[in-house]
């Protein structure tokens, strides 16, 4: 008798608390979370962008894929990338005249060039920093960093305070006026889940944006960072910022 | 892109905080000095101010009260608001804000107004009828007992929330400083100093608040001014404006000398955009002539009907000055590009969401629910009209 009670209450347990595990993991299941991914791994990746502004040509095609991809308003001021023309006369570096006309969606027309000046174009994004203050100030962590490096935000959860806004040193977040949620770069989060890569680097012609995983060994970004000089965008910020800039101008704000 | 000079980030020419985020510091400031003041009779044993320690209580209540809504007004999913209470981000400042709300509302200020008043209900829940006894029964939390024991003990746990009611009112306007002085990536905002400075200008549009509602609800009540009363709350209302003004100076000075790479950009951008804001109404007309008027009024020998109008004056003054500060604050943080290289515009519209239409309401709505309250718990009782 005390047997089987006692088998009973353990496979009764044993069901209830499966059914536990199943219900929460059925969330995840459903909501399409990567860990669900075959053969993904969140503490497997760190990821980071690498920017090669030498490469950069300014034909906008990752401004236009990343609209299309991730469904980005496609008005003048919602960007989660976009890409902005430095023209820097040598004799006054301290005040470059910059322009960014529909976020360089439609790619640039005309440089207006004086004898004295330099020009290049800077694409810009989240820079996924590590130690976000975007992160930081969200008042119910609707905003978070991913354990693999991104930094999210949780469009259920998010109240459209824009505090979040506030902080960013970089512009990157905006409301969404179809959601009045915060909205921002996700770096593709659910292509590179996958073994894909985000729009904007698939799409750029000449590779001036290249996706890097600071986790795994066999990246090139680790020979590319041990060669080569990089910059991340305001480091006084102290963001812990991970969009490498290479051949970044002091004149970038 | 109407109203960009030079180059915003595109995500940044539209603004994201507006005039009802001018209204919560301006309104929980009036909060925190309202309430200060009347701290002053309690603790500080001032008696001569007071005829405006209750009035003060009751202003700071009603103002407590409308803080919210503008913030929940904002909000792009307002119906999402209690979950700062329910999943609150610990690092984020902003989370705190319901907690310190709550905190200030339940555990300062209702219980002390409750306590001070409370023998004033009873009796009038003895003396009405109907409806009125009812709801005197129930604000009286059905405890009648107005024995001089029970009178004392009310004292004594009066004054002992007042001693915590300072540090707390501080903190609830320091914190609001704190919301903005945090954000390391706004220059205008990023600086220790502000917590400091929001809770000098909080005791300056509070007491002046204060001092402007006495001197009018005592006209329309055909009751006399006490001068004595108001000359006190003036020289406070001084003397806390000199630290205030001393405090954005300091403030100004060290932006000017240390220069930093944004000093360019917000000197332009006072000098074009918040001219009109900063200079002309923020510094000239709402500090330095009320701080003027004031210091007349300390030095001249005025005759009382004189000195009244200066008072009145200065405090109006005041109110326009410290609602530019804020001004200047929330939207000269957002006017210039976060690259330093270029100004935005806020377009203030009318009968919107976030237009002008409800910050009126929601800056007459305190003056309403203070009517309201002036009735319910008259700050003056009966007894000390005939003395």
């Amino acid at each position: 008798m005390d047997q089987s009670r006692r088998t009973f209450l353990s496979d009764a347990g044993r069901w209830i608390v499966l059914t536990g595990a199943a219900s929460i993991a059925w969330d995840a299941i459903a909501a399409g979370a990567p860990e669900t991914a075959p053969n993904y791994r969140m503490t497997e990746h760190w990821w980071a962008m690498l920017l090669d502004i030498e490469q950069c040509i300014g034909c906008g095609t990752c401004v236009r894929a990343c609209k299309t991809e991730n469904n980005v308003p496609l008005d003048a001021e919602h960007f989660r990338t976009w890409v902005e023309r430095y023209v820097v006369n040598i004799d006054d570096p301290d005040h470059p005249i910059v322009d960014s006309p529909n976020g360089g969606y439609d790619g640039f027309t005309d440089t207006p060039l004086g004898p004295h000046a330099k020009t290049f174009f800077v694409p810009k994004m989240c820079n996924h920093c590590s130690d976000s203050p975007c992160v930081q100030v969200c008042p119910v962590g609707a905003t978070f960093v991913s354990p693999d490096g991104v930094v999210l935000v949780d469009k259920d959860r998010c109240l459209g305070c824009r505090y979040c806004i506030q902080a960013c040193p970089y512009g990157t977040r905006f409301i969404d006026p179809r959601t009045n949620t915060v909205d921002k770069c996700t770096l593709c989060y659910h292509r590179i889940t996958k073994g894909l890569l985000p729009a904007c680097v698939e799409t750029c012609p000449t590779g001036a944006r290249r996706l890097a995983d600071l986790k795994n060994p066999a990246d090139p970004v680790h020979e590319f960072l041990r060669t080569h000089t990089v910059h991340v965008l305001k480091p006084q910020m102290a963001t812990g910022a991970k969009a490498y800039y290479y051949g970044l101008d002091g004149s970038v704000r | 892109m109407g109203g960009v000079q030079g180059f915003m980030y595109p995500n940044e020419v539209e603004l994201q905080w507006s005039i009802l985020i001018v209204l919560y510091p301006f309104i929980t400031g009036l909060v925190a000095g309202a309430f200060i003041l009347a701290s002053l009779e309690r603790v500080f044993n001032v008696h001569v101010v007071r005829p405006t320690y209750r009035l003060a209580l009751l202003t700071a209540l009603a103002f407590l009260i409308v803080a919210p809504l503008p913030l929940q007004l904002h909000l792009g999913r307002p119906e999402r608001s209690l979950e700062m209470y329910f999943t609150p981000h610990r690092t984020s400042a902003m989370a705190m804000f319901g907690f310190v709300y709550l905190w200030y509302l339940m555990g300062i200020l209702l219980l002390e107004i409750w306590l001070d008043y409370r023998r004033d209900l009873v009796c009038s829940h003895r003396a009405s009828t109907g409806v009125k006894r009812a709801l005197y029964g129930a604000l009286t939390l059905w405890s009648d007992d107005i024995s001089d024991e029970a009178l004392a003990l009310d004292d004594k746990a009066g004054r002992i929330i007042t001693i915590v009611g300072i540090p707390s009112a501080f903190l609830l306007h320091g914190y609001v400083g704190f919301i903005f002085g945090s954000i390391k990536a706004n220059p205008w905002w990023s600086t220790p100093l502000m917590p400091i400075v929001f809770i000098f200008s909080a005791m300056v549009s509070g007491i002046a608040l204060v001092m402007l509602m006495y001197i009018g609800l005592s006209r329309l009540q055909g009751r006399r001014v006490e001068m004595p009363c108001v000359d006190t709350i003036a020289s406070y209302l001084f003397y806390a404006f000199v630290v205030d003004f001393s405090l954005e100076m300091v403030d100004l000075i060290h932006r000017i000398y240390e220069a930093d790479e944004s000093f360019r950009a917000l000197d332009f951008m006072v000098h074009t955009r918040l001219f009109t804001s900063q200079i002309v109404l923020q510094l000239g007309l709402g500090t330095a002539v009320p701080l003027l008027l004031l210091a007349v009024s300390q030095v001249a020998k005025l005759r009382d009907a004189a000195r009244l109008r200066v008072y009145i004056l200065a405090g109006c003054l005041t109110l326009v000055g410290i609602f530019a500060m804020r001004w200047n604050v929330v939207i000269g943080g957002q006017l210039f590009s976060k690259s330093f290289l270029g100004y935005t515009t806020y377009k203030l519209q009318f009968a919107t969401r976030e237009g002008l239409a409800p910050a009126i309401a929601l800056l007459i709505l305190p003056f309403g629910i203070l009517a309201g309250l002036v009735r319910l718990l008259p700050p003056w009782p009966a007894t000390a009209v005939s003395e």
